[in-house]
């Protein structure tokens, strides 16, 4: 997954021209256990970067999901909504949240957006 | 050991003593306990563990008198009791009398099985109870016509008020406005006020009934309050102005009585989406104001939006149905400061007592006593007309107002005269209230009171004077559990075989941390059930409960001597609402001093969850302070937080002994911090049972506190609740802490309070700051608390104590060598618990802090508390109940486990199938079928000798939390789940 970029709040973003695919990261998975329901963004809703657009729960936690650029929501996965265990089976594929369009395309170069060498020793694998 | 100048003989060794039949371990089990830990007497011990800079000072006189025995002590509780007067209370206003149905009273009321229970965490162990809350959900969500009901609120005050911020949370309008009907209860709009306030709702109080919604008589407003009948006892209906608010984006709220609701209308089928109020009329006595069940039940699409605990049913590792608590995450102890409110312990005995009313009468029982109530209240409006008094609204279902020309004293006094209880609403108005007790001799009693002069012919039919469109038509309480016990042996065999699957003390010990279950006496039980406790309106006339106000105030001073405060206000219904009183007491205080922008609540990471969501509540925003690897405070970043909010800091809220189960060493230099900044101190009670007798929360440092009843003072946890959670004040904050518009008696807050230090409101707000409906909360468990500290004495509150401090380093010493304890204080010693840290065996050996859980069932206990504070960890609180015997038992039963474990990383077992990760074992899953595991059956189920001499069976096996999760269901299951 070399195309796919990371951000410390165990966020993936997979970017396709001013379209952003976001989702949290297997390790994030695995650390809130059983995921039982995915609240999302409404489709149209803006969402600023930094801010916390989606929560995830597990039967003994819950996680927030930030939004990692500023843009409008453009599509959410309702699949997740009635099967929030893909977001355990399949964290990358079928567990996507959400995609937001940004004004600009979008080039994620910052100090904030990981490699996944960055990433992996960010958790310590 | 050392005793009190009050007592001779140290109580724990005299066996007269109540306080040897409470503590568990007598002289010689102490003796070898402490050779196990190395200290030659329990005060020793104690005064090693606890710092010496808090050590409490010796009063000079003290309040409590000498250690009573049970026999004296129930002799003064007769003295109080006969010191009330029960008149027959028409008073309504949310309480009314009723018949406990005498099966009910003697197996759940009056049944250790019941009362002694923990909240159902571990669904395997409390399968009987959570049943009965499942009944208690679909009684309420069936009669309000609503999705799903939660397990209980505390109360329908307060239930209104979480209906307040449910619609704030879900409401889609930017209005910040709440409208409230007029025609609501006193009590819930003097609560509504106080917590409207602290966190900036707008209320907008409107005549509801009288208001056209289509003429845009409603303003802007992100909810609606609709009482249902009005608090006038007034049917009309609101489905207009339910529908108007609710097109502007609010959410309606509809508080909804439910014997009425078995006659008209739900509120469901009125178009709101949240119902709430009281149960207490389905066989919960009125106990003076509680404890009672409150409700609150939801349209689909908002159960996430509940506060509180919710029963779900899942399936278990067979496969088989299985209740558990679902949807856990919306809860404080997860959430914090983000939870969707700050209630955690609920009225679990009331709501089982209220579910299992319906499970007895049924859906045709009910609606029997409702129409009875109907026609009886139909004679009455007659006979009040025909004595020239005018009704003043001819729609009604159990309450009627009258118009009684600057009569009310005249007409409230004859009815007292002739033993009867009414209210006077205003010089020239009076309502009362008829219930399923007033009898034919009670009408003709009344009517004659009334200036009636003849007899009315006894009502059959439809009651016309509701109105027609407003008569229910649909089903409720269809399911087969309501329409089955019909007969009192099956009713008592129900309740039999629910109690019979549940682990409660009268099975074992239950060693959780934080939550001390000890002993609940039955002496200490044995006054709540009198009816002179039982059976008074909470605003019955100050003459008639002089006995009742006389022991809270005797016991508010013993609870104020004990934890070093001033005053203590008794209302509170739980420790969350004493945490919310301290923290808005805080908050009135730097109000009044003009401090408005002091609105920081610094709270250590280590702290309860409710501690957030409580201080939100009290409009006060949380910052969070660092604990450092030992467990304790981090002293620099608390250094760092206090000064960077310095003219912001309004609070510190702190727990000691810590959530950690230390002594924390510098307590009173953090405390001295705080102050020095202008902020105030709360400290948290949850651990009292770790200092009582040897320190004071009000000497070290704590401007204001809330106690756990339950918890320290022996009222019972009933599987969830009732609660009493006290909060206790310097005289400073005296002003602010609860009181009640209609209170009997001005409490020792008002003597304390000094008008001349607050700008003219010398009397206080109207709302007085309630926190409850009643004014002092539940009273009628009172006596419990008072019996405890009466027969103890301040000598075996000490011994106390010091037992439970003993019993929790013991097991910490014993137990070392196998679980390494997380966190110790001075001298290497917990407090009254200690953290076994499971996190190296679970790296180790991939056995998880669930996998002992679940097999300390097998063995024959209740886990420790799990998981908290510190992840991936059990906490053991013992107890001074518990005797050596059965604190051995459970120390035996861990060092097996341990060695079922390591049997597990050695390879003799796979990490997949071994009696760990089996645990909990049903007797069907070893009988049934091949036995094909890889270790025996026997070892699965009698894994230990003294196991075969005390079986208990969990009735279902691990249950799974993520398909409860996924797949909501709240309701009763159909039978054939269960097959």
């Amino acid at each position: 997954m070399t195309d796919l970029k990371y951000t410390a709040e165990h966020e993936w973003i997979r970017a396709d021209g001013n379209e952003l695919t976001v989702g949290i990261t297997s390790y994030a998975a695995d650390k809130l256990g059983e995921i039982v329901y995915a609240e999302l963004p409404a489709v149209g809703s803006s969402v600023e970067a930094g801010k916390v657009v989606a929560e995830i729960e597990s039967t003994k936690s819950v996680g927030e999901v930030f939004a990692p650029v500023s843009g409008t929501i453009i599509e959410v996965n309702d699949e997740v909504v009635d099967s929030p265990d893909f977001i355990n089976d399949s964290p990358l594929e079928k567990g996507w949240l959400f995609r937001v369009e940004v004004a600009d395309p979008v080039i994620l170069d910052g100090d904030e957006f990981l490699t996944l060498d960055a990433y992996n020793s960010l958790i310590g694998e | 050991m050392t005793s009190d100048s009050s007592s001779k003989t140290p109580p724990l060794f005299d066996t007269s003593s109540f306080a040897s039949r409470h503590i568990g371990t007598g002289a010689d089990a102490q003796r070898a306990m402490l050779d196990a830990i190395g200290y030659d007497t329990t005060e020793k011990l104690v005064e090693a563990a606890v710092p010496s800079a808090i050590r409490a000072r010796k009063l000079a006189d003290s309040s409590l008198p000498p250690a009573a025995t049970e026999r004296e002590a129930l002799a003064e509780l007769r003295l109080f009791a006969d010191q009330n007067t029960v008149n027959r209370s028409l008073i309504g206003l949310g309480y009314y009398d009723t018949i406990t149905p005498a099966v009910i009273k003697r197996n759940v009321l009056e049944n250790p099985s019941w009362y002694t229970a923990y909240t159902p965490y571990q669904p395997e162990i409390s399968q009987g109870r959570l049943e009965a809350l499942i009944n208690f959900q679909t009684m309420v969500s069936d009669l309000t016509g609503l999705a799903t009901a939660n397990a209980s609120m505390l109360d329908e005050g307060t239930a209104v008020v979480e209906g307040m911020l449910l619609a704030r949370r879900a409401s889609t309008s930017e209005s910040n406005v709440f409208i409230v009907d007029a025609d609501s209860l006193p009590q819930t709009r003097a609560l509504l006020q106080n917590r409207a306030e602290a966190v900036g709702i707008e209320l907008v109080e409107l005549p509801l009934a009288d208001v056209s919604a289509a003429e845009g008589g409603l303003p802007p407003a992100f909810g609606i309050f609709v009482q249902y009948p009005g608090s006038s006892g007034h049917i009309w209906d609101p489905s207009e102005v339910i529908s108007a608010a609710k097109e502007a984006g609010g959410i309606a709220v509809v508080a909804a009585d439910l014997l009425a609701l078995t006659l008209i209308k739900s509120p469901g089928e009125l178009g709101a989406d949240v119902a709430v109020g009281t149960s207490q009329r389905f066989g919960v006595p009125m106990g003076f104001g509680g404890p009672h069940a409150g409700y609150m039940a939801v349209r689909k699409g908002l159960e996430r939006q509940l506060p509180g605990r919710l029963v779900g049913v899942s399936k278990d590792a067979d496969g088989h149905a299985a209740y558990r608590l679902t949807l856990q995450v919306r809860e404080q102890h997860i959430r914090r400061e983000k939870a969707t409110s700050n209630i955690c312990t609920a009225q679990v005995l009331l709501a089982v007592m209220a579910g299992m009313y319906a499970v007895y009468h049924g859906p045709d029982g009910l609606k029997r006593i409702a129409e009875q109530v109907t026609r009886r209240a139909r004679y009455l409006a007659e006979a009040a007309t025909d004595g020239g008094h005018t009704v003043v609204s001819g729609n009604y279902f159990d309450t009627i107002t009258l118009e009684t020309d600057r009569d009310a004293d005249r007409l409230v006094r004859m009815a007292y005269q002739a033993g009867y209880l009414m209210h006077k609403v205003d010089e020239d108005h009076v309502q009362f209230s008829v219930d399923e007790t007033t009898s034919d001799d009670d009408l003709a009693a009344i009517a004659k009171v009334l200036g009636a002069e003849r007899e009315y012919p006894a009502r059959e039919g439809i009651p016309a004077w509701i109105p027609e469109r407003m008569l229910r038509t649909s089903d409720y309480l269809t399911h087969p559990v309501f329409n089955t016990h019909r007969s009192e042996t099956s009713m008592m065999r129900y309740l039999k075989y629910l109690a019979d699957k549940d682990y409660a003390l009268d099975r074992g010990m239950i060693p959780l941390g934080s939550c001390t279950m000890k002993l609940n006496a039955a002496t200490e039980m044995e006054a709540v059930s009198w009816p002179e406790f039982a059976g008074l309106h909470p605003f019955a006339p100050e003459a008639d409960v002089v006995g009742y106000l006389d022991l809270i105030e005797q016991l508010q001073t013993w609870l104020a001597e004990v934890t070093g405060y001033d005053t203590v206000s008794l209302q509170p219904n739980a420790g969350s609402q004493g945490e919310l009183a301290g923290l808005l007491a805080i908050r009135g205080y730097h109000l009044a001093n003009g401090a408005d922008a002091r609105t920081v609540c610094l709270i250590p990471s280590s702290a309860h969850g409710t501690n957030a969501a409580s201080a939100v509540l009290a409009g006060m925003r949380v910052v969070v302070v660092a604990c450092d690897e030992r467990g304790n405070v981090d002293l620099d970043d608390l250094h760092a937080k206090v000064a960077e909010h310095g003219d912001q800091l309004a609070a510190l809220m702190i727990t000691y002994p810590s959530t950690h189960g230390v002594y924390e060493h510098e307590v009173k230099q953090i405390c001295q911090a705080v102050h020095d900044a202008g902020g105030q101190v709360y400290v948290d009670g949850a651990n009292l049972n770790a200092l009582l007798g040897f320190a004071r929360f009000g000497e070290f440092g704590g401007d204001v506190s809330h106690l756990n009843l339950h918890k320290t003072f022996c009222i019972p946890h009933g599987g969830g609740g009732p609660g009493v959670g006290p909060v206790a004040a310097k005289t400073h904050l005296a002003p602010y802490l609860p009181g009640h518009p209609l209170a009997q008696r001005p409490t020792m807050l008002a003597e304390l309070f000094d008008p001349s230090t607050s700008s003219g409101t010398a009397r206080g707000p109207a709302h007085r700051n309630a926190v409850s409906a009643a004014p002092y909360g539940s009273p009628s468990i009172l006596p419990i608390t008072w019996a405890y500290i009466r027969m103890m004495g301040s000598a075996g509150l000490k011994e106390a104590t010091g037992a439970a401090v003993l019993a929790a380093n013991y097991v910490a010493v014993r137990l070392r060598d196998h679980f390494p304890v997380l966190y110790s204080g001075d001298n290497g010693l917990v407090a009254h618990e200690c953290i076994l840290d499971l996190r190296p065996l679970t790296a180790a050996t991939g056995v998880t802090v669930d996998d002992v859980a679940k097999r300390l069932i097998d063995y024959g206990f209740h886990a420790p508390t799990m998981s908290f504070p510190v992840v991936g960890t059990l906490m053991v609180e013992p107890t001074e109940s518990e005797d050596l015997g059965e604190i051995d038992r459970f120390i035996e039963a861990m060092i097996a486990i341990r060695a079922e474990a390591d049997a597990v990383a050695a390879g003799d077992w796979p990490a997949d199938d071994n009696p760990l990760r089996g645990a909990p074992h049903t007797a069907r899953s070893v009988i049934q079928g091949e036995w094909e595991h890889a270790y025996p059956r026997e070892q699965a189920v009698y894994p230990l000798p003294g196991v075969l001499r005390n079986k208990y069976w969990p009735p279902v096996r691990r249950i799974d939390n993520a398909f409860g999760d996924r797949n909501l269901v709240c309701a009763c299951p159909p039978p054939e789940a269960f097959e």
